[in-house]
């Protein structure tokens, strides 16, 4: 509205006033946004080095936080509007990501250059008057007798335990994310012919309420075992028991092993299921009715139309739901940590990560180890979004 | 009173949580470590406040045996204030009906094996044994290990895990520990059995197991109910060989302070009196380390248990303790589920223990 009514207003006004009101305009798109950065600034170093009592830290903070997010989009915003409409029009979008961007850069990507730095040195980190931003203390640092290099990352693939790491996760992979896409499909394709569709869906949904570890602390119980002579408090082994059996260790029965890793991945498939069933149930209903009445013209049976036509169908939705629970399981850190703390056998990457680094006060190990992690998820995320933009997947 | 508000937040992801918060510099003000190995981890880099800044030395000779003291400096400074300690050289059993049954209290190790297949042989189980701990599963084998190596050994300086002495200690409790007729559920069931869960058969009527060894603080997991000297009472782990005296092993909290604050100095000021440890003293959960403490300030469980401190012929605080964290709360836990599990052998689990190590 303001720039359709400025040359209404100029054609009465002198060039004089003209120039001051472009010299106000420039204050104004110069000075307020360099108030604002002071503003956001002082807030900042208040906060970092203010002795005040908690409560007055904490107000301030949510004050400076909400209200500093405020201020910069309605500096940003007041800025771009003030251009010619056509850079408005360019720039605008930026001023609405701008502040995700730039947090996704403060919390993610500055987290992770600090970690891949942290990884190149021992467990005590950085020597002294190191820091990661500034190029110039590089040569000492990496001089300095705390930095070891690839030493890490050459123990991550040396050692038992983190190879152990390794093939459970790729157990994870390949049972974990594999049976919750088959098991959600085949419940998924069950439910859309029956008459408890609501009903059945429903149940098996309802795991997915559950956290992960709310879920392993009642898998835990399932799994429990007693001495034979006594009552077995879990389901599993009553039913064992009860048909005659040696109650067993499950999850922590390392003679099977390794593939007691497989009843711990049995819970992330109860949890997985009813996620990876309602998108199929979705995609199932979304395949055009005529295309099947069709084929049942053309004598196809019920088994021929879930795998010929079905199952082409909705493929875009299945990788993508698959390669979601492929980044679950890589990641995959409660479950174990809950069921078996990752003795029995059954660490994987995640959880020897936090040992590292949190038990054992090795940064620099915990870092390569969760910079390995980042490397593996990384390729299977793109190809994910990429799924996800190509198809309509969901 | 002196007004000062406590806030206590137990955990028992300890480790872990305490490393992030004071990694994010936002550390309590006190921590209880049951673990001087982990103190001494955040006191080399530099976290820990040494009390002596404002705690006269003198004071602190007067409170404690100059050996806890000794156990409080690390990397060249005083990292806390002891505050109580468990007496673990202990063995349980229901006196009762483990009286009425005949059987007696072994002065030795042969005596104690002796006893162990007696039971077996009256059809029964003798020993209760469980060392699920959540992450920390592992804990209670290595506790055993330490009591065989101070019964089995003498060592000066440092050894290796993979030392025939070491060995020795562990095949030492492997006797009791694999053989499925003296395991209550086998040897089976003991990683999966969780530690303070483990008594609970010896209190059945009749008892389907009638030994456990565990610290005095597991009275705190026995029923509700149960009465010292009558439905459970101890006797000192019995030595192997006579060379070697009768150690004690113990295990104790040591105070460590983070933050500089009056209020939180007052606070550990107060801690090395034996005062602040009266509650666990009374309800027979834990012993004061100060060597001030009169023997009145114990509940009558306890008392046995200082006489049986007194007359030991040495005190060892409890090894895996003191040794740095990755080892002392990471693979010797480990090594010993794995071997016990028989995930791995012997040799194995001890190699990499020693692996573990850091440089």
């Amino acid at each position: 509205m303001a720039q359709l009514d400025t040359p209404i207003e100029e054609r009465d006004i002198s060039a004089g006033a003209r120039f001051i009101a472009w010299l106000g305009r420039i204050f104004l798109a110069a000075i307020i946004p360099l108030i604002a950065f002071l503003v956001i600034y002082a807030g900042f170093i208040f906060l970092r080095d203010s002795d005040a009592p908690r409560w007055v830290i904490t107000i301030i903070a949510i004050i400076w936080g909400v209200g500093g997010i405020a201020l910069l989009y309605w500096v940003f915003n007041g800025i771009v509007e003030r251009l010619p409409d056509e850079w408005t029009l360019r720039l605008q979008p930026f001023v609405f990501v701008g502040p995700a961007i730039a947090i996704l850069l403060w919390y993610l990507t500055l987290p992770v250059y600090r970690t891949f730095w942290l990884s190149l040195f021992d467990r005590d980190g950085f020597p002294g008057d190191f820091t990661v931003f500034n190029p110039l203390t590089w040569p000492a640092a990496i001089q300095s007798e705390s930095f070891v290099g690839v030493t890490n990352y050459v123990a991550i693939f040396t050692e038992r335990l983190l190879q152990e790491s390794f093939r459970n996760n790729l157990m994870w992979i390949v049972f974990g994310s594999t049976m919750s896409v088959v098991t959600g499909l085949f419940v998924a394709w069950l439910a859309d012919r029956s008459k408890f569709e609501r009903v059945s869906k429903s149940l098996i949904f309802l795991p997915m309420a559950i956290s992960f570890v709310g879920a392993s602390v009642i898998w835990n119980f399932m799994y429990e075992v007693r001495p034979i002579d006594a009552p077995q408090i879990g389901v599993f082994n009553a039913i064992v028991v009860a048909l005659g059996g040696q109650p067993q260790l499950w999850d922590k029965w390392v003679a099977i092993a390794p593939w007691n890793n497989l009843f711990l991945i049995l819970i992330v498939i109860w949890l997985q299921t009813g996620f990876s069933m309602v998108l199929f149930s979705a995609a199932l209903k979304g395949i055009p009715e005529e295309i099947i009445e069709a084929s049942r013209v053309d004598g196809a049976t019920e088994i021929q139309i879930f795998f010929r036509i079905m199952i082409p169908s909705i493929m875009a939705t299945i990788i993508t739901v698959w390669t979601t629970i492929v980044i679950f399981t890589l990641k995959i850190f409660d479950i174990v940590w809950v069921m078996t703390g990752g003795q029995f056998g059954t660490h994987v990457i995640a959880t020897q990560f936090y040992r590292q680094s949190f038990t054992a006060r090795n940064s620099g190990f915990g870092s390569a180890i969760a910079i390995i992690l980042l490397l593996t998820v990384i390729p299977v995320l793109i190809y994910n979004l990429r799924q996800f933009r190509e198809g309509e997947a969901f | 009173m002196t007004g000062i508000t406590v806030n206590y937040v137990g955990d028992k992801e300890f480790e872990g949580r305490l490393s992030i918060a004071v990694d994010a510099g936002n550390p309590p003000d006190i921590v209880d470590f049951p673990q001087p190995g982990l103190l001494a981890n955040f006191a080399r880099q530099g976290y820990v406040i040494d009390p002596t800044t404002y705690i006269p030395e003198d004071w602190l000779t007067q409170q404690y045996n100059q050996s806890w003291l000794d156990m409080a400096t690390m990397e060249g400074q005083i990292a806390g204030v002891w505050h109580r300690y468990n007496g673990k050289s202990l063995v349980w059993y229901p006196k009762a009906v483990f009286d009425a049954a005949g059987y007696e209290v072994p002065e030795t190790w042969d005596e104690l094996l002796a006893l162990t297949q007696m039971i077996a042989d009256d059809g029964d189980t003798a020993w209760c044994i469980g060392i699920e701990s959540g992450a920390a599963t592992g804990w209670t084998a290595t506790d055993w290990t330490e009591e065989m190596m101070l019964r089995t050994t003498s060592v000066a300086g440092t050894l290796p895990f993979s030392s025939p002495e070491v060995k020795n200690a562990i095949e030492t409790w492997s006797e009791i520990w694999f053989n499925p007729d003296y395991v209550f559920g086998g040897t089976d069931t003991i990683v999966s059995t969780a530690f303070d869960d483990s008594p609970a058969p010896m209190f059945e009527d009749p008892p389907r197991c009638w030994l456990h060894r565990q610290g005095n603080f597991i009275t705190g997991s026995f029923p509700e109910g149960a009465e010292p000297g009558v439905d459970y009472d101890f006797f000192y782990l019995p030595p192997v060989n006579d060379e070697y005296g009768r150690p004690f092993l113990v295990a104790g909290d040591i105070m460590s302070q983070f933050n500089d604050r009056p209020e939180v100095n007052a606070l550990m000021e107060y801690f090395t009196v034996p005062e602040s440890a009266v509650g666990w003293l009374a309800n027979d959960s834990a012993l004061a380390a100060h060597q001030t403490t009169p023997l009145e300030f114990y509940g009558p469980g306890l008392r046995g248990i200082a006489e049986l401190a007194a007359a030991a012929t040495s005190f060892r605080f409890d090894a895996s303790d003191l040794m740095p964290g990755e080892v002392g709360a990471g693979s010797f836990w480990t090594g010993m589920t794995d071997y016990v599990s028989g995930l791995s052998d012997l040799d194995t689990a001890l190699a990499e223990i020693d692996a573990s190590w850091p440089q």
